[in-house]
């Protein structure tokens, strides 16, 4: 499927360029692109050395295994397969807060962990398991409660109150969430059916 | 404002302090561990670049090209047709596909219509109640090298759409269309 994603949006893109007359632009976007790409990993580098430098004490010191513990009943229930006390459980409820309190770049790192963990669990395989897919879901539907970067620009353009988007934005995050959780299990429980899995 | 500016100044320097007396206190070499898994976010962010390089090009190709606004344009008038602005309509689309030009969409609408506009409202609640997911698919996959994703995508592309429709709803009820 991505593969199918990636090459229609560069093929039809040259192809729309060729009619539209944007060869130009085009040719622009190709190392923009590589470039903008470039310059995200290596802005990544400083927050990920940080921050799986911070984690590391965090789970030497038994600190993210008894944040697990008091969130486990909730999590417990949407990663079913993951073990009470596999380290793949501190690490997603680890990711979940961060992301919760905005912290989009301690998320990353902590994400990219529990998802290596979440391998693990699956033997290593190359296909991803039901629970990479219920996490990323969970990643992807936004968990936020304050979105900082949202509240800074309308602060910058004189809101007469930039904050009262924060509970109609909870509300709408609680919606996509659930939404996601949902459509989730209803993939999985319908090709559970099938027995294609 | 002031609870929640206080709130998000505070928060990372006291999780740190936390992380760190924690440590000292359970006698974990701390510092030894910090270099260890600082290592680590080195391995993983080079592992990540070919995976956002290629994503990427392929989306500014097509930004560039103009066929996203083609894309768009389609679309408009069946979105029109059960209510969304189009305006908010580009915003939308490259949500999922572009963090940085959906932020830069968003800095747009609100400068343009004003922060408390029905649509500098509603651009911001959709910026904040829906991620890139293909941006978060990318990288968490690609750094772990998960080739085949299975349903993940579409569930993430459904999940945003359901935001974008309660973005659009909550919006109207809160503050009127």
């Amino acid at each position: 499927m991505i593969n199918l994603i990636w090459v229609f949006m560069a093929v039809f893109g040259i192809i729309f360029a060729m009619f539209n007359g944007t060869m130009e632009e085009v040719n622009k976007a190709v190392f923009q692109g590589a470039e903008e790409a470039v310059t995200l990993c290596i802005g990544l580098i400083s927050v990920l050395v940080f921050w799986l430098g911070m984690m590391r004490i965090a789970q030497n010191s038994g600190l993210l295994n008894s944040l697990a513990k008091l969130f486990r009943p909730i999590v417990q229930r949407l990663f079913p397969e993951v073990p009470a006390e596999h380290p793949a459980m501190g690490l997603i409820l680890s990711n979940m807060m961060a992301n919760m309190f905005g912290l989009g770049n301690a998320a990353t790192p902590l994400g990219i962990k529990a998802m290596e963990q979440l391998k693990a669990l699956n033997g290593g395989k190359e296909y991803a398991s039901r629970s990479m897919i219920t996490f990323l879901v969970i990643n992807t539907s936004s968990l936020t409660i304050v979105p900082t970067t949202v509240l800074a620009i309308r602060m910058n353009y004189d809101s007469a109150s930039p904050a009262e988007i924060v509970l109609p934005t909870l509300i709408a995050t609680f919606c996509s969430t659930t939404g996601g959780i949902l459509i989730d299990r209803y993939f999985y429980y319908r090709k559970h059916r099938n027995g294609v899995k | 404002m002031g609870v929640i500016s206080t709130v998000s100044l505070w928060i990372i320097p006291l999780i740190i302090g936390i992380i760190l007396i924690h440590g000292t206190w359970k006698q974990v070499p701390t510092y030894e561990s910090f270099v260890e898994g600082g290592k680590e976010g080195i391995k993983i962010a080079v592992s990540i670049i070919p995976f956002l390089v290629g994503m990427l090009v392929a989306i500014s190709i097509f930004r560039a090209s103009g066929a996203l606004d083609f894309f768009v344009g389609l679309l408009r008038p069946a979105l029109e047709w059960i209510g969304v602005p189009a305006e908010i309509v580009p915003l939308a689309v490259i949500r999922p596909i572009s963090g940085t030009a959906a932020l830069g969409m968003t800095s747009d609408l609100i400068a343009t219509y004003g922060p408390d506009s029905f649509l500098g409202r509603l651009a911001s609640v959709l910026q904040g109640s829906t991620d890139t997911t293909l941006y978060i698919l990318t990288v968490y996959f690609g750094a772990v090298g998960i080739k085949k994703m299975g349903d993940a995508l579409k569930i993430g592309l459904m999940a945003d759409f359901v935001g974008i429709v309660a973005s659009i709803l909550i919006v109207s009820y809160f503050f009127g269309n």
